[in-house]
C-alpha cells in the first residue's frame, strides 16, 4: 500500500497531563509513533485511554482544555518541532498542512455562522485571496464531498443540514487547502450506520486523491480494517499493540487487542453465542503505573503482571506488544476461538 | 415573520386586558378609598357625595365595565387625588425624567457589564478575572439605597461635587446615574462571564482553533456573537424597568420621576393614575419581550418566527 519511507510525522515519547482538583491525570504516558507519508494510521482503544488526547497533542489543541504536554516530549512534523512553534507559526500549520475532523459535527461547527463563511474562514486565514474567490472555491469544495445543491448549501446554517451533510462539511473545511495529515478523531460515532460507510468511502477516496496521511482514531476497529496501513492499539495512555492492519487483525498478540477483536459483531463469534463484552474499567489515570495497566482486567494475567510493567518485545519490524505473555518464558496462551494466533513467541 | 408578529400583538393585547383587570381588582381591594386617604375628617354625607360623583358607590362589576369601556374609548382617565390632570399628562410629564436616568444607567451598565464579563472570562482565575467578579458579587448584593446613600455623602458632603439632589442639569444626572447602573453592571458583568466560558468550552471553538485562526479573530466572531445571545433577553426585559423608574432613587435623589409619582398614586388610592400608569409600564415590556424575540432571531438563526411560536 503506502511506502513508510519518508516520515511526516514523528511523535517521540508524548506525555500529557491534565490537572485537575483530585490531582495530576496522566492521560497519555511516554506515547512515540511515526506517521509515514501518504499512511494511515488508526489510533483504537476504548474511551479515555488517551487516543483523542494524543491526536489533539498533535495539533497542540489542549490549552483550552487544560491538558499540558510535558517537557521532553517531541513532535516533528516535516521536520518542524511543532512544540518549539510560537502560536503565529501555529496557526499557519493548522488548517493548512495539518487540519482536523470531529468527532461530533453539530457542535463542532458554529451554530450562528454560515456553513459558506466557515469555509471560507479557512481558506481566508491561510490565503490571502479575494472573498469571491474563495466562494468559489467553498463551493467546489462542497462538490467535493458530495454536497448536492452546494450554491445553497453555503448559505445555510449548520442546524439546516443533517449530521451527515454537517461531517461532510467539517471535511470541506479540512481538506479546503490539500493538507500532508488529516486528523480525523472518531469522524462517525455521532452518525448511523449507512451513513458511516458512506462517509467512510468519501474519506479513503479523498485521501487517495489528494495523497494525504492521515491519523483516525476510532473505538471502532471495524472501519479500522478497510481504511488503515497500520493500527495502534492504546490502553490507559499507552500504546499496547503495534503493527500493519494485517498483523492486528490475522496475529494480535495482546489479551486486550484480542478483547477488542472479540467485541466487533459478527467477526469473531460464532453465530449463536453472544457478544463479548470485557469486563471491569481501565485504571485510574491519576496514579503511576506499577504495574501492566490491563492486568486487573486480563484474564491471562500472571502473578508478574501485576509486579512490573511489560517492556515492548518486537514482533516484527512492524509489529509489536507489551505484554508478558511474549516473554520467552511466559507459558503458551491460545488466543480466543475466531481471532488468529498465539500469545508465545 | 409578519404574520408572527401579528399574532403576538394579538396576545399582548389578551395579555394587557388580564393585567387590567387583575390590576383593577387589586386596587379597589385595598381598604380606603381616594377620598379617605386624602381628608380624614370628611362629613360622612359630604363623603357619600364625592362617592357617588365618581361612581364608587356603585358596584365594583359595573365600576369594571364602566372603566372598560372608558378604556377601549382610549381614555385613560383623570387622576382623583389632581383633578384635570390626565393620565397621559403625568406620563408625558415624568416619563422622560425616568427614561433619562432609566436609559443611561442601562446603557452604561450594559456596555460596562458585558466588556468586563467578557474580560473576565478571557482572564479566568487571574487577578482581573478575580477582582472584576468580587466588585460584580457585592454590587449585585449591595442594595441600591445604601450604595446611593455612600456616594450621596461622599460627593456631595465631603467632597461637594455634585449637587445632593434635584434635577435639570447634567450634573444632578451623574449621582442617581451611578447608582442605578450598579446592579445591571454587576448582574451583565457575571452573566456575560458565565456565557462567554460556556461557549469557549464548545467545540466550535477548538475547529476555529484547528483552522488555524488567530486569537483575536475567534474572540470577535466565533466567541463573542455567541456568548451575547443570552444577553438580548437579559437587557430587552430591563428596558420595561426604564419608565416605571426607581422609586428608591428617585425618592433619594429628589427626582421628579414616574416610580415616584406611582408608589404616591397607590398610597393616595389614586385609582385611575395606577391603573393608567400600569397599562403603560404592562404595555411597555410585553413590546420589548417582542423586541427581544425578533432581535434574538436576527441575531441566531436557528431561532426562526414561525406560526407555531
Amino acid at each position: 500500500m503506502a511506502s513508510q519511507s519518508q516520515s511526516l510525522l514523528q511523535v517521540r515519547d508524548l506525555n500529557v497531563s491534565f490537572q485537575t482538583y483530585a490531582g495530576q491525570v496522566k492521560a497519555v504516558r511516554g506515547v512515540s509513533f511515526d506517521v509515514g507519508v501518504q499512511e494511515t494510521l488508526a489510533i483504537v482503544g476504548e474511551s479515555g485511554c488517551g487516543k483523542t488526547v494524543t491526536s489533539k497533542a498533535v495539533m497542540r489543541l489542549l490549552d483550552r482544555s487544560g491538558g499540558k504536554i510535558k517537557e521532553g516530549s517531541q513532535i516533528l512534523f516535516q521536520g518542524q518541532d511543532l512544540l518549539a512553534l510560537r502560536k503565529k507559526e501555529l496557526n499557519q500549520i493548522r488548517g493548512n498542512k495539518i487540519s482536523m475532523i470531529f468527532q461530533d459535527s453539530m457542535t463542532s461547527l458554529n451554530p450562528t455562522m454560515t456553513v459558506g463563511k466557515q469555509i471560507m474562514e479557512n481558506i481566508l486565514t491561510h490565503k490571502k485571496i479575494p472573498k469571491a474567490e474563495a466562494r468559489q472555491w467553498a463551493k467546489e469544495l462542497l462538490e467535493l464531498v458530495e454536497i448536492p445543491n452546494p450554491e445553497m448549501r453555503l448559505k445555510q446554517y449548520p442546524h439546516q443540514l443533517s449530521g451527515g451533510m454537517r461531517q461532510r462539511v467539517m471535511i470541506a473545511i479540512a481538506l479546503a487547502l490539500t493538507p500532508a495529515l488529516l486528523i480525523a478523531d472518531e469522524p462517525t460515532t455521532a452518525l448511523d450506520v449507512t451513513i458511516q460507510a458512506q462517509l467512510m468511502d468519501l474519506l479513503a477516496s479523498l485521501k487517495e486523491r489528494f495523497h494525504m496521511s492521515v491519523i483516525l482514531v476510532t473505538h471502532d476497529l471495524g472501519i479500522v480494517a478497510d481504511f488503515a496501513d497500520k493500527v495502534q492499539v492504546m490502553y490507559a495512555g499507552t500504546i499496547v499493540e503495534r503493527g500493519s492492519v494485517e498483523e492486528i487483525f490475522d496475529n494480535p498478540r495482546h489479551p486486550y487487542t484480542w478483547a477488542l477483536l472479540s467485541s466487533i459483531p459478527g467477526r469473531a463469534q460464532a453465530s449463536k453465542s453472544k457478544l463479548y463484552s470485557l469486563q471491569g474499567a481501565p485504571p485510574d489515570l491519576l496514579l503511576d503505573l506499577q504495574q501492566c495497566p490491563f492486568a486487573p482486567r486480563c484474564r491471562y494475567c500472571m502473578p508478574v503482571c501485576k509486579k512490573a510493567i511489560p517492556s515492548q518485545t518486537q514482533l516484527s519490524e512492524s509489529h509489536a506488544a507489551a505484554c508478558w505473555l511474549l516473554h520467552p518464558m511466559a507459558p503458551a496462551v491460545q488466543a480466543p476461538a475466531g481471532i488468529g494466533g498465539t500469545a508465545h513467541a | 415573520m409578519t404574520k408572527f408578529i401579528v399574532k403576538r400583538i394579538f396576545y399582548m393585547l389578551a395579555v394587557l386586558f388580564c393585567v387590567v383587570t387583575i390590576t383593577f381588582f387589586l386596587v379597589h381591594s385595598i381598604p380606603g378609598d381616594p377620598i379617605s386617604s386624602m381628608v380624614e375628617d370628611l362629613p360622612l354625607e359630604t363623603r357619600d357625595l364625592y362617592l357617588e360623583k365618581y361612581g364608587f358607590d356603585q358596584p365594583i362589576f359595573l365600576q369594571y365595565i364602566k372603566f372598560i369601556k372608558q378604556l377601549a374609548a382610549g381614555d385613560l382617565g383623570q387622576s382623583l387625588r389632581y383633578p384635570g390632570r390626565r393620565v397621559v399628562d403625568i406620563v408625558k410629564n415624568y416619563a422622560p425624567v425616568s427614561g433619562m436616568i432609566g436609559g443611561l444607567s442601562l446603557l452604561i451598565g450594559f456596555a460596562a457589564g458585558i466588556v468586563l464579563g467578557i474580560v473576565a472570562a478571557l482572564k479566568r482565575n487571574q487577578w482581573s478575572d478575580r477582582v472584576i467578579m468580587v466588585l460584580a458579587l457585592l454590587g449585585t448584593t449591595i442594595p441600591t439605597f445604601v450604595v446611593a446613600a455612600v456616594l450621596q455623602y461622599a460627593l456631595t458632603v465631603t467632597y461637594p461635587l455634585f449637587p445632593t439632589t434635584g434635577f435639570g442639569t447634567a450634573k444632578h444626572l451623574v449621582l442617581p446615574v451611578a447608582c442605578m447602573c450598579v446592579g445591571p453592571l454587576s448582574s451583565y458583568a457575571r452573566y456575560m462571564r458565565s456565557s462567554v466560558l460556556d461557549v469557549t468550552g464548545q467545540d466550535f471553538i477548538l475547529t476555529a482553533e484547528a483552522k488555524g485562526v488567530s486569537q483575536f479573530r475567534i474572540v470577535t466572531r466565533h466567541l463573542f456573537r455567541n456568548s451575547f445571545l443570552p444577553c438580548v433577553t437579559m437587557i430587552c426585559t430591563s428596558v420595561a424597568g426604564i419608565f416605571s423608574g426607581s422609586f428608591i432613587i428617585e425618592s433619594i435623589f429628589a427626582i421628579p420621576g414616574l416610580g415616584k409619582y406611582f408608589i404616591s398614586a397607590i398610597n393616595d388610592r389614586d385609582y385611575s393614575v395606577v391603573l393608567g400608569l400600569n397599562i403603560i409600564f404592562t404595555g411597555v415590556y410585553i413590546l420589548s419581550v417582542l423586541i427581544s424575540d425578533i432581535l434574538l432571531a436576527m441575531i441566531d438563526p436557528r431561532i426562526r418566527l414561525t406560526d407555531e411560536a
